[in-house]
């Protein structure tokens, strides 16, 4: 059995983690590789596709009726899927109660001691949004994940996540061994999207390890609760996750302590492509209709 | 005592003496701490309008500080002595568990029928609140209270840290229950401990809480009572060791009616009545003064201080009390000062030759730092050192017309310059707290405690007065503290 390695998704809400994560592992699977996916996110839709059911039990909605975390066993959580990728949940509460953050540290702890990691060669993390607390830095803390997967695009806010995510990785480099694996650009088909992504990579001290393009396939895989790996494995769409599977398969290794930049210098990054004028602070706080009139 | 230092005359010598040794104490700390600590220690210089020390500020890392947190100040304090209503600690299960029942706020009532003073409640959080958040273990708890002690007059919810991280939604409970218990009074209080640099916004914030969700709920409606010209409230007496009891015995001597007690041996009713009355009189300022005020502003209540340490104290409080009202009051005072002046003179006839010249340094809360110093004074004592663990700088104005000129202050004092001003200035006696006592005790100077009474009390009025004299003398002339040293070590 080759080392364990343990590598996380993480990028703004919405932009496509679960989807691009549960089908670059289901290529990984396909290499032959043992997958144990970790979701990390309150919402526990990282393995819907994986395990084509709508939503998996977390472990800490069994904790909190089994009355602890003590009282449950490895069995209960881990549900078998494509493949053999073995998923959990970790859960949480619904939005606008109690702590998040404290769930993910409870579930990953649960994991480790159960020996959930055993007979693996790789765990993915796949974290909600932002790393808005300690909580959802726990995949990055020592002896996790030791490399990062931003998911991100060419919108602003994607890549300003993109860029927070880094600060974090950054902070948790020096102490622990965590190291930004790359940036994967999940296109979004605005200006100068690859550009942008890829200077963006630069400016981070790491590399755009794939774009992945907007295809259809993808939507109608979801609709069936399956990857595009399983759906449609001829598709071109299920041959870019095959590349990007195996350009993270190839990029151990190879992480870096990222360089994360200021809203400064983001900014100045997006007038450089002509996303937005330099110095043209009368388009600031103007609609779209002001706008054409100011011009 | 005192063999090594050499007495010192005159207040000037006193205060360069004293100057010299906080110096010299500062010594110990790092550059950064020096100038920080410097600002809270002091020498009370006479005509100041205060101590010269600055306050309420955090206490640095690294020190030992003597303070509580803002949860100690609202469960602990304020609202903990209310005996009919049942207060839980929501969260985990330490912080009600190791503050249970240890200040001795005396009270009458049967204790888990219609009072609940002694009793320790808590929503005791597991990790699953935390993450689920806790507000349906709180409502469920509100029910089991509600069901297995039905005479309960009101609940209140005192939030422990997590609560304010985890964002429990106390305020929504409360209001559900207060409806579903037909209108009980349930009272959410936002006391995190993490929340300001000690007990003392615990305090605020209870006092707010009350406002909002007594005094606010209630204003309004009609009085079930009666209300004479001679109504007051004592506020800010927790009734430790009967502290209360003994200084409401003279109130009602001098023909006032005590219709509230703030909050030892309190009650919701009583609470409730107090915007009624005619004069707040204020013993705890540092603790309620902010309720005082409140109900001066809305209700039109002045409010008085008053001390209740030591005959001296007693009469002039007795003298300022009754000129908020008639002749018959103020006839009432002076009876009362001439019916109890030839017991707290056998008192000192006693106790002043065993006691005169005595030296004591204190290290206390709320009011006390300043308040006791009176009562040594009639034994003929003196307090060469003093501070406040919380206190503010309207605290040390109030300190200067307390303690002499020359007086060491220290304010927030950290166990090392507590331990070091004591083994330089050699007092016969420190009052502070539990966690001091042995300490100083095992260096072999004789120590009360001045939070809990020490297991006695009360200290408050005359028949307070006769019971602290016999304690200090009991503490200070005990004959262990001449076998303290080794017998082929002497001489």
């Amino acid at each position: 059995m080759s080392e364990l390695r343990q590598i996380a998704f993480y990028g703004k809400g919405g932009i496509g983690k679960s989807t691009t994560s549960q089908n670059t592992l289901a290529a990984l699977a396909d290499l032959g590789q043992k997958i144990l996916i970790v979701g990390c996110d309150p919402k526990a839709d990282s393995t819907r596709l994986i395990l084509h059911s709508k939503n998996q039990d977390t472990i800490l909605h069994l904790a909190a009726e089994a009355g602890s975390v003590e009282d449950l066993e490895i069995e209960d959580v881990m549900k078998v899927g494509y493949k053999n990728i073995r998923c959990v949940e970790s859960g949480g509460p619904e939005p606008g109660v109690g702590c998040a953050g404290r769930g993910v540290i409870t579930s990953i702890n649960f994991l480790e001691e159960n020996g959930a990691y055993e007979g693996i060669d790789y765990v993915s993390y796949d974290v909600l949004g932002d790393v808005v607390c300690g909580g959802f830095a726990m995949p990055i803390r020592e002896n996790k994940a030791q490399e990062i997967y931003i998911v991100m695009s060419g919108e602003m806010m994607a890549m300003y996540a993109a860029n927070n995510i880094s600060k974090g990785i950054l902070k948790y480099a020096n102490s622990g061994g965590v190291r930004l694996g790359g940036l994967i650009c999940n296109e979004r088909q605005t200006d100068l999207e690859l550009e942008l992504a890829e200077a963006l990579a630069a400016k981070l001290g790491t590399t755009l390890i794939h774009f992945v393009p907007r295809d259809n396939v993808v939507q109608h895989a979801e609709l069936r609760r399956m990857t595009v790996i399983e759906y449609a494995p001829e598709s071109k769409q299920a041959e870019e996750y095959r590349m990007l599977a195996k350009k993270i398969h190839e990029n151990k290794g190879n992480g870096v302590i990222p360089t994360p930049i200021t809203m400064d210098e983001l900014e100045d990054l997006l007038m450089q492509f002509g996303i937005m004028k330099r110095e043209d602070e009368s388009l600031v706080g103007k609609t779209a209709g002001e706008a054409v009139l100011c011009a | 005592m005192s063999l090594t230092t050499p007495a010192v005359e005159n207040s000037q010598e006193l205060s360069a003496r004293n100057r010299e040794l906080i110096e010299e104490v500062l010594k110990a700390y790092p550059e950064k701490a020096v100038k920080k600590r410097a600002k809270h220690l002091g020498v009370l210089e006479e005509g100041k309008p205060d101590c010269g020390v600055k306050s309420n500020i955090k206490s640095l890392p690294g020190v030992m500080t003597i303070r509580g947190c803002a949860y100690a100040g609202s469960k602990g304090v304020v609202w903990g002595p209310i005996k009919d209503m049942i207060h839980i600690s929501h969260g985990p299960v330490g912080c009600g568990q190791y503050s249970w029942a240890s200040r001795r706020n005396y009270y009458i009532g049967t204790t888990g029928v219609d009072t609940f003073v002694t009793l320790q409640f808590t929503t005791d959080f597991q990790e699953r609140d935390i993450v689920f958040g806790g507000d349906k273990k709180l409502a469920k708890s509100l029910e089991e209270l509600q069901e297995l002690f039905p005479l309960n007059k009101g609940i209140t919810i005192q939030s422990e840290c997590p609560i304010g991280l985890i964002g429990d939604d106390i305020e929504a409970v409360a209001k559900a229950k207060t409806k579903e218990f037909n209108g009980k009074t349930i009272v959410p209080v936002r006391c995190e401990g993490f929340r300001g640099v000690s007990q003392s916004l615990g305090h605020h914030i209870a006092n707010d809480s009350i406002r909002d969700w007594v005094l606010d709920k209630t204003a309004g409606k009609e009085p079930e009572w009666v209300s004479t010209p001679y109504d007051v409230a004592i506020i800010g007496d927790y009734n430790i060791g009967g502290d209360a009891w003994s200084s409401r015995i003279l109130l009602e001597e001098m023909g006032l009616r005590v219709v509230a007690q703030w909050s030892g041996d309190g009650t919701l009713k009583e609470l409730e009545r107090t915007p009624k009355v005619k004069l707040n009189i204020l013993h705890c300022y540092r603790s309620m003064n902010y309720i005082s005020r409140y109900m001066e502003e809305k209700h039109g209540i002045p409010w008085v201080e008053y001390n209740f340490f030591g005959p001296t104290k007693i009469e002039e409080s007795l003298r300022k009390i009754a000129s908020h009202f008639d002749d018959k009051i103020k006839e009432g005072a002076e009876r009362v000062i001439a019916k109890y002046r030839p017991m707290a003179d056998a008192v000192i006839q006693r106790f002043q030759p065993r006691l005169k010249g005595k030296k004591v340094m204190l290290f206390v809360g709320g009011l006390r730092p300043r308040h006791v110093i009176g009562a040594y004074e009639d034994l003929g004592m003196e307090v060469i050192g003093t501070g406040y663990e919380f206190g503010h700088n309207d605290d040390y104005q109030r300190t200067t017309h307390d303690a002499k000129d020359g007086t060491l202050i220290y304010d927030d004092v950290t166990g090392y310059e507590f331990e070091k001003f004591v083994e330089k200035l050699e007092p016969d006696l420190v009052g502070s707290g539990i966690k001091e006592k042995y300490v100083f005790q095992k260096i072999g100077v004789p120590f009360r405690q001045m939070h809990s009474w020490d297991y006695s009390g009360p200290y408050h009025g005359y028949d307070g007065f006769a019971i602290f004299a016999r304690d200090m003398d009991m503490a200070i002339n005990n004959p262990v503290w001449g076998l303290t040293k080794a017998p082929w070590k002497k001489g």
